[in-house]
Formats: C-alpha cells, structure tokens, sequence
C-alpha cells in the first residue's frame, strides 16, 4: 500500500464497527423470524411468559445447534481432507 | 477506495459520510422489520382476504406488530446475554 492509498483509521474504526452492529442486527432479525413460527401463538394484548421462556430457549437452542453442527461438520474426516467436498 | 484514504476527506465530509452510512443503515433495518412484520402479521390475521381490511384484522395487525415487536426484543436480549456470557467463558 502505497502512502497515498493508506485507509483513514478513523473510518476504518467506524466501518469495522457498524460492520459488527449490523451483522448482530441481520442475526436478530432472522432469530426472530425462526423463534416466532416455533413460539407464537395467536397475538394478545402482551406476550405471555410461557411464549417468552419459548423465546429464550429457542434463542439459546439456535446458537447451540449451530455451534453443534459448526463443530461436528468440522471434525468429519470428510470434510478434512483435501478432497472436493461430497455429500453421500 | 480513492474516498477511504486518508486526506482526502476534511472532518466535516467525514462526519457527513459516517451519518449517512448510519442513516442507510438504519433504513435497511426498518424495511427489513416492516417486511418480517407484514409477512408474520399477514399469515396470523387474515386467513381469508376479503372485499377489505376490516376492523378485526385491523386489530389483529396491530396487536401483532407490538407482538413482533417485543420479540425482537426479546430475542436481541437473550442473544447479547448469551454473547456476553461466552465471552466471558473464553
């Protein structure tokens, strides 16, 4: 990188960080979406605490499969090796 | 980018280039909900579209929005604790 190409560290700083802000946002919304058709029902005047532990649990059990699945794909012997990837 | 190097850009255009990067932001982030809602909202409250919207359904919209709305919420919440949490395991 030559002198007059050097990023401004400034806006570096604040692209990295909306960056990260944003890519929790696109997470919540998708989480949302998923965790409403799992856990609602028809909508009442306030969300009901059986509906809001459904909430919660299915936040949490979300992040678990994915870190499950993150994990388990990682450690098959096929998807280690140098081989193009083959799904049977 | 020519606009990301340092110099060319005096403080004020900076502060004007990151509020707008905001502003676009903030944006993309209502229409992404105001599609959600009306997707989820549509499917809970009108199981067979008539001749007009009428006052249940208007209902229905309504409380179904604040609804979605408390699950967003809700759902950031659970999920910035459990970050939170992890980080802390690490």
């Amino acid at each position: 990188m030559t002198e007059k190409e050097t990023v401004d560290p400034q806006l570096e700083d604040f692209i990295l960080a909306e960056t990260q802000k944003q890519r929790f946002q696109v997470l919540v919304h998708g989480l949302t979406d998923t965790c409403w058709e799992t856990c609602m029902g028809r909508p009442s005047n306030r969300l009901d605490s059986k509906t809001e532990t459904c909430i919660m649990n299915c936040v949490e059990r979300f992040i678990d499969a994915t870190t499950f699945i993150t994990r388990r794909l990682m450690n098959t012997t096929k998807y280690r090796s140098e081989a193009p990837l083959e799904f049977q | 980018m020519d606009s990301l190097s340092s110099g060319s850009l005096s403080g004020v255009q900076k502060e004007e280039l990151m509020d707008q990067v905001k502003q676009q932001i903030a944006i993309a982030n209502a229409q992404e909900l105001l599609t959600k809602m009306s997707e989820k909202c549509f499917k809970k409250c009108i199981g067979k579209p008539g001749t007009a919207l009428d006052s249940s359904e208007q209902k229905c919209i309504a409380m179904c929005m604040d609804r979605y709305m408390d699950a967003w919420n809700l759902v950031s919440r659970t999920y910035s604790t459990r970050i939170q949490r992890e980080r802390n395991n690490m």
